[in-house]
């Protein structure tokens, strides 16, 4: 099968055909022909317990070959071949973490990235709304109104343009609303760092700002220089190109009148 | 204690200049810095050939008022600071000049 987040598509082989079908319902929308995927994951299931040493996540660049690597999780991924293979137990929780994993690091050769933040897309533009965990994600996705189309309440993908702009693609990479964002995609308008106030308010975010609010939200794990700087510079150009603005928001759906 | 230190960039780093402010990360830890202009100014004088008091004489008194014992002061905090993250290198010598 393959899982096209992005409209980038990552082949996943096994001989697991429950685990097989248990990914086809959870990734539902985002699967796609496994012929034509560039990426491929040949999953090992394990036995519970634990498959890594590392507690947290750690993702290393050696000669080439990728390991990515937590408590329930080992991966090896070669970044010539962009074969690889994860050892892990028979829980959605791992390959999710990988992918999200294999994205960043995908995204950040390009110029993109994935940040903690929901997006919606409403009349034919996307809109970003970042903030760390209780900041109004949930909440703003949840206050959406029905002519918007939620790209995902939690995590979002954010790829360059040929010309220079940036587009936001839905992801299954779900929150609290546990809800999986529309495989759609549409160019970014703003991008809005959210805070939950007593009025709803929408004001310019300088670019000092705006670059280390969206550079403390983005989602990176490699410990791997050349990416580092690929980041670094993926959000500066971002924040150059797109307008940002702090939105302070009551939690009812009247914010939404602003957000247009 | 009248050495006088050395500072060169470290090439392990992403940094941009923003206005007048400079944005640094490291590329060891992702950690975050933001640079106000003094520090911005002391920043892009170390080049590892020039002394931290010269930097600062030059480029942090010339274009602020402060006075030099107590630009120097901070500025050798800044830097010690800067170092703990590598992405500063602090020595009592030049640094070789690079290729």
């Amino acid at each position: 099968m393959g899982i096209a987040i992005g409209g980038i598509p990552i082949r996943i082989r096994m001989d697991n055909a429950d685990f097989l079908r248990m990914l086809q319902e959870r990734y539902a929308g985002f699967v796609t022909a496994a012929a034509g995927a560039e990426f491929e994951f040949e999953i090992d299931l394990a036995a519970p317990g634990l498959i890594s040493a590392e507690e947290d996540v750690r993702v290393r660049l050696h000669d080439g070959q990728w390991s990515l690597d937590r408590g329930d999780f080992h991966a090896e991924w070669n970044a010539a071949s962009a074969r690889g293979r994860i050892r892990q137990t028979a829980n959605p929780y791992s390959i999710d973490a990988v992918l999200r994993i294999v994205h960043t690091i995908l995204l950040a050769k390009e110029g993109g990235f994935l940040v903690h933040a929901a997006s919606a897309v409403r009349n034919g533009r996307a809109f970003i709304f970042s903030g760390v965990s209780g900041a109004g994600k949930t909440t703003i996705s949840r206050l959406a109104p029905p002519d918007a189309t939620l790209l995902t309440d939690e995590i979002s993908y954010v790829r360059k343009q040929a010309d220079g702009g940036y587009c936001a693609f839905g992801t299954p990479f779900t929150g609290e609303l546990a809800k999986l964002g529309e495989n759609i995609q549409a160019p970014i308008d703003s991008l809005y760092l959210l805070k939950q106030g007593s009025e709803n308010r929408i004001k310019p975010v300088d670019t000092v700002e705006a670059t280390r609010a969206l550079l403390s939200n983005i989602l990176f794990f490699a410990e791997d220089a050349a990416l580092v700087r690929q980041v670094f510079d993926a959000a500066c150009e971002f924040v150059a190109r797109v307008p940002v603005y702090r939105l302070t928001f009551l939690p009812d759906t009247r914010v939404w009148a602003l957000i247009v | 204690m009248n050495r006088k230190q050395y500072v060169a960039r470290s090439s392990e780093i992403a940094a941009r200049r923003l206005g007048d402010e400079t944005m640094i990360m490291s590329a060891h830890d992702s950690t975050l810095f933001t640079l106000n202009p003094v520090a911005t100014a002391i920043w892009e004088g170390a080049d590892g050939a020039t002394a931290l008091e010269d930097i600062v004489r030059t480029r942090v008194c010339a274009s602020f008022e402060v006075e030099l014992g107590i630009a120097l002061r901070d500025a050798q905090r800044l830097a010690e600071r800067l170092a703990e993250h590598g992405i500063l290198l602090l020595a009592d010598a030049p640094f070789p000049a690079s290729n």
